[in-house]
């Protein structure tokens, strides 16, 4: 379990994904790629692949959220391993396009 | 969160793709995110506090934009056009600096002894060559990323500060990642020392989308490097949109571009007469109204390309009207328009705009934030929302004619003035008055072969608006002055009035 903060950049343990916090609660979290809790970027990763029931990939680019939308990450390198908070896999968020304004 | 996340995602996914076109140079997002680490160690090794730029558009802009950040310092880009006093005083408030700079726009200054000055093309060859490149940005996501200094028309520029967390915002919040295809292009005409010169780079970059690089706008050439580059996306300033118009009126050719997508548009008050003519011409293009200001990290109202359909072919006025409008908060901005008390006011009501969101910085270096306890920011616009949520903006605060104690908009004046036949453009400003403290004095360019009277000016208005906005006093000038940004630049004309003692 850690407290997450936003602008804190994480990475997978188990595989290539890297993710941005945009927002989150203030309780701790069990935030998990492949099944496995993510790591400081200059953590040790495991010699483990992604949890099978945690293998769905991470997109980079891509937001995703919890269910009750406490908490969204920004994927800034995709992996092999999807993402989940407390046991419960993020979704990609939808987010609205906006016309290109520069 | 920091900026160079931008680069490093889209050097990750789009190694080969081309970041930066500029003449017959290019840079690919690869060489784009090495050339910025390379830079960023030799900038950090130097010992200087800033990373400056003061020269035209060219790759050096967006490898210094990402090297600063590399370097933990940051990016001062300053307007080439300014005078050498003004300068000089710039250049001793970012010392010591690393300063890219053009031979020619330093030669005859007085440098501060701690600024360390190369030009672009030594820069470039620096980013290049063989330093250990910086691995990862210092700091942390409040780290100050750009500093840009203002204009300066009321007094000593002020250095506004944006954090690495508002930039982000503004791109995390507008720019979907990746978003542009392999054929994109973006024409940057904008000057690399304007909030849309870093916008440009920092969304083109988050989208992997090829930036194409104008550094001296005329109309001939922006059409050109439209068809030759196959541009797509396209921003302007409204002059920039008047004057291509001029220069297809004056050759007389259709203006076809047929690979342009979506041209966006701000940094000053669109003619409606303008952007018309150029829907007409383009009817498949996309055009997007963006406002926003250097203190807000660039754009925080649109109006989009369905709102500009949907005016252009409507009946009712009140859709009809929305082309004058800068449109709605994007999603991650709220705009509030307040009174002088600092009351909300309702739909309809013309107030000041104040705006918050975390892209909003609304500080200065020396001055401190000017964000009230909720975060607020005071734009010094003025405007309203109408019942539909559309933000229509009424001016500059400063530039309000107080008379009588009654709050006169130049706006509406130069809006009825500008469709008197005989009228080519016009400013509206206020000149001291003995009776009433301040009284409303207008300056005309007429059009060419026009031959118009002040009085006759003055019944137009007096037709058409409240007595009190009939100018007291009309001048007339063969052109307006403008900056090179397109803003009128009203404290001139109002110098044309100091000493204004008869009537027109």
């Amino acid at each position: 379990m850690k407290t997450l903060k936003a602008g804190t950049r994480l990475k997978s343990a188990a595989c290539d994904t890297e993710v941005m916090v945009i927002r989150t609660r203030p309780e701790p979290v069990l935030l998990c790629c492949g099944g496995m809790e993510m790591i400081a970027m200059d953590g040790q990763k495991a010699a483990a692949e992604p949890d099978a029931a945690f293998a769905q990939g991470a997109l980079v680019g891509k937001r995703y959220v919890d269910e009750q939308d406490t908490t969204e990450l920004l994927c800034t390198k995709g992996g092999k391993g999807s993402l989940s908070l407390d046991g419960a896999l993020l979704v990609v968020k939808q987010a609205k396009a906006l016309p290109s304004s520069d | 969160m920091n900026i160079v996340m931008a680069l490093e995602m889209a050097a990750d996914c789009h190694p080969d793709r081309i970041a930066v076109t500029s003449g017959t140079k290019s840079l690919t997002y690869g060489d784009l995110l090495r050339a910025a680490r390379t830079a960023g160690a030799v900038v950090r090794d130097s010992g200087c506090r800033y990373l400056g730029l003061l020269d035209i558009n060219s790759p050096a802009a967006p490898v210094a934009i990402f090297a600063a950040a590399y370097a933990g310092v940051p990016y001062v880009p300053m307007n080439y056009r300014l005078t050498r006093p003004e300068l000089e005083a710039l250049l001793a408030r970012i010392e010591p600096a690393f300063l890219v700079a053009a031979p020619a726009y330093v030669e005859a200054l007085t440098m501060p002894a701690g600024n360390r000055v190369v030009s672009a093309e030594d820069f470039l060859a620096l980013a290049q060559g063989n330093t250990a490149p910086a691995t990862e940005a210092p700091g942390d996501p409040s780290t100050v990323a750009v500093q840009l200094f203002t204009s300066g028309t009321t007094g000593t520029p002020k250095a506004a500060v944006l954090r690495h967390e508002n930039l982000m915002s503004y791109i995390l919040g507008t720019v979907d990642f990746a978003g542009a295809d392999d054929a994109d292009a973006a024409l940057v005409a904008v000057p690399p020392y304007h909030i849309a010169g870093i916008s440009a780079v920092l969304s083109s970059t988050y989208a992997c989308r090829r930036m194409v690089q104008l550094p001296n706008f005329d109309g001939a050439t922006w059409l050109t490097l439209c068809r030759d580059e196959g541009v797509t996306n396209a921003f302007v300033v409204p002059t920039m949109l008047s004057r291509v118009m001029e220069h297809l009126d004056a050759i007389g050719e259709s203006g076809a571009l047929p690979a342009m997508k979506a041209i966006a548009y701000g940094g000053g008050k669109m003619p409606p007469q303008v952007i018309e003519k150029a829907m007409a011409i383009w009817p498949a293009v996309d055009f997007t109204n963006a406002y926003g200001l250097t203190e807000t990290s660039s754009t925080i109202c649109l109006l989009g390309p369905e709102d500009h359909r949907d005016a252009f072919t409507s009946a009712d006025p009140e859709v009809r009207r929305r082309l004058h409008s800068v449109g709605k908060p994007i999603g991650t901005v709220e705009i509030e328009i307040r009174d002088a008390g600092g009351k909300a006011l309702s739909a309809g009501e013309l107030g000041d705009v104040f705006v918050r969101g975390g892209q909003v910085s609304g500080e200065y270096l020396g001055v401190g934030s000017l964000l009230d306890a909720d975060g607020w920011f005071p734009t010094r616009d003025r405007g309203f929302v109408d019942r539909y949520g559309f933000l229509y903006l009424d001016g500059r605060a400063d530039d309000v004619i107080v008379r009588g104690g009654e709050n006169i908009s130049p706006g509406e004046i130069e809006d009825v003035l500008r469709e008197h036949p005989a009228v080519s453009d016009v400013a509206v400003v206020a000149m001291a008055d003995e009776q009433w403290g301040e009284a409303v004095a207008a300056v005309v360019v007429p059009r060419e072969g026009a031959n118009v009277a002040a009085a006759d000016l003055q019944d137009w208005v007096r037709q058409r608006l409240r007595s009190s906005r009939v100018p007291a006093a009309i001048r007339f000038r063969n052109e307006l002055p403008y900056n090179e940004m397109g803003k009128v630049l009203r404290r001139v004309l109002k110098e044309d009035f100091r000493d204004e003692a008869q009537p027109a």
